[in-house]
């Protein structure tokens, strides 16, 4: 088992929508948010997901494809 | 020795060695190194300082590394000018230019990696490695080299080669990464999770940061021991902005200074700008962006210290601007042509948006204002390309005269 830590960041249009909880029912990855700020236009979720690697890796990109940002909860690393 | 007492969650107080971490383990908060305020108290001086080595290592007291082992490549301590031709230009008295662009390898990144690459050694790796698309790299394959130390540098494979020639000579071992920009943070960050190696800006972040400080510190020392009135900072990530305000308070504290009147300016461009537009929104929530701008080395799109430079922005009660795209290489020129200093775009940032925060009456003439130029203008010349414009003459004494009437 894997485990990895990351933060979504969500569209106005998204920030309604179940996607942990999808994520956690269409990939075999288990969700532990950790922190979070959710607003009307803006919101962010810190998490960990412990699964196989390639199931998390499968469900990151499910995640990214919905038009939810995935980064790496130490954010932007490259640097100038 | 340093007087580091560990570190602490900048989110949730948690307290942990001082060990290569940056990550909080129960909320994921960022880490920031703490300090034994008393013993430094104890020891520090002005006259101490001053009898310091002329690089950032003057200030070991306030720093997480041990200065008797210091990765040294000689980073710091560089000039701040009194900037009159430019202050004229825009109307001020009191202005100055913080000239970081004469570092070693010609940006402030090497204050941070110093203090980094000094850090990774007493923790007993062999490695320095980071990710970036300039000069971070050269800064790191730099330390790495004098460091004695492996280098590896991971650049997207679609930046241009002379971006990262800086670097190459120093003979790193440069990861080309096949995919875009927001790839290479994952794999870095994953990297950084299963290599025992120092990435410089990831598991060692909190000491890197802890670099910046020393702006701050020289500004202070330089003014005379005052803080200046406003200071104007570019902001890619954020840290350098609150660093500087850490700094500067940090000498209030400990009495080396009186108290901190300044007020902290954001500069970015507007190609990317989260920092700006969450400080227009009137709140602290960062909204991520991407970047298209051509002052490449502010190009953080979700800046990982946003927040905590915004909350540093409103408690000094300063202000943030971002200057349009096509102002930036008119920052360059003006700066170049009033004080003979060749800045890089984000120099070009930070004279674009000086420019306006004095039109706009946010700096007053009278104020005591710092400019920071966090990089050289030799490493970005195509920015400024539409300068070359030689004046075509025959070699003749009178084609000179004709085409240039320069006898007064």
């Amino acid at each position: 088992m894997a485990t990895r830590r990351a933060k979504f960041t969500f569209p106005t249009g998204l920030i309604t929508q179940p996607v942990i909880y999808d994520l956690g029912q269409n990939f075999r990855v288990v969700t532990n948010i950790r922190r979070a700020d959710v607003r009307e236009d803006v919101g962010w979720v810190i998490l960990e997901l412990e699964g196989d690697e390639d199931e998390i890796e499968r469900g990151l990109d499910w995640v990214n494809s919905l038009g939810v940002r995935v980064d790496p909860v130490s954010g932007d690393v490259v640097e100038s | 020795m340093s007087n580091v007492k560990g570190l602490f969650c900048k989110e949730c107080g948690r307290e942990y060695p001082a060990e290569p971490l940056n990550v909080c383990d129960f909320c994921f908060g960022p880490l920031e190194v703490t300090y034994d305020y008393e013993a430094i108290a104890r020891v520090v001086s002005r006259e101490r300082i001053a009898q310091g080595p002329r690089s950032i290592w003057r200030y070991q007291d306030l720093l997480p590394a041990d200065a008797e082992n210091a990765v040294d490549i000689n980073a710091g301590f560089t000039p701040l000018i009194k900037a009159k031709n430019l202050a004229r230009e825009l109307g001020l008295d009191n202005l100055y230019i913080k000239n970081d662009t004469v570092n070693p390898s010609f940006s402030f990144k090497d204050r941070v990696v110093a203090v980094a690459s000094t850090k990774a050694l007493e923790f007993g790796f062999d490695t320095l490695a980071c990710a970036s698309t300039g000069n971070l790299a050269g800064s790191v394959a730099a330390h790495a080299a004098r460091a004695g130390m492996r280098a590896f540098v991971f650049i997207p494979s679609d930046l241009e080669s002379g971006k990262i020639l800086g670097a190459a000579v120093y003979d790193p071992t440069l990861v080309a990464v096949d995919g875009s920009y927001d790839d290479v943070n994952r794999l870095c960050s994953e990297l950084s999770d299963n290599y025992n190696w120092a990435f410089v800006n990831i598991n060692m972040r909190p000491y890197y940061a802890e670099g910046s400080k020393t702006l701050g510190y020289e500004v202070a020392e330089q003014l005379g021991w005052r803080a200046p009135d406003n200071c104007i900072v570019p902001v890619a990530s954020g840290s350098l902005l609150t660093k500087i305000w850490k700094g500067l308070n940090e000498l209030s504290d400990l009495g080396l200074i009186g108290p901190v009147p300044t007020r902290m300016f954001a500069a970015q461009a507007v190609g990317c700008s989260p920092v700006v537009n969450a400080f227009d929104a009137g709140d602290f929530a960062i909204r991520p962006v991407k970047p298209d701008t051509i002052a490449k080395s502010l190009a953080i799109g979700n800046p990982a210290d946003g927040y905590y430079a915004l909350k540093v922005i409103d408690e000094s009660q300063g202000y943030a601007y971002a200057v349009p795209e096509e102002e930036v290489s008119e920052g360059i020129k003006l700066l170049a042509k009033t004080e003979g200093i060749f800045t890089e775009p984000a120099g070009g940032v930070t004279v674009a948006a000086l420019k306006r925060l004095a039109e706009m009456g946010q700096i007053k003439p009278s104020e005591t204002t710092v400019a920071f130029i966090t990089g050289n203008g030799f490493k970005t010349q195509e920015v400024v390309q539409d300068a070359v414009g030689p004046v075509l003459i025959k070699p003749t004494f009178a084609s000179f005269e004709e085409s240039l009437s320069v006898r007064s």
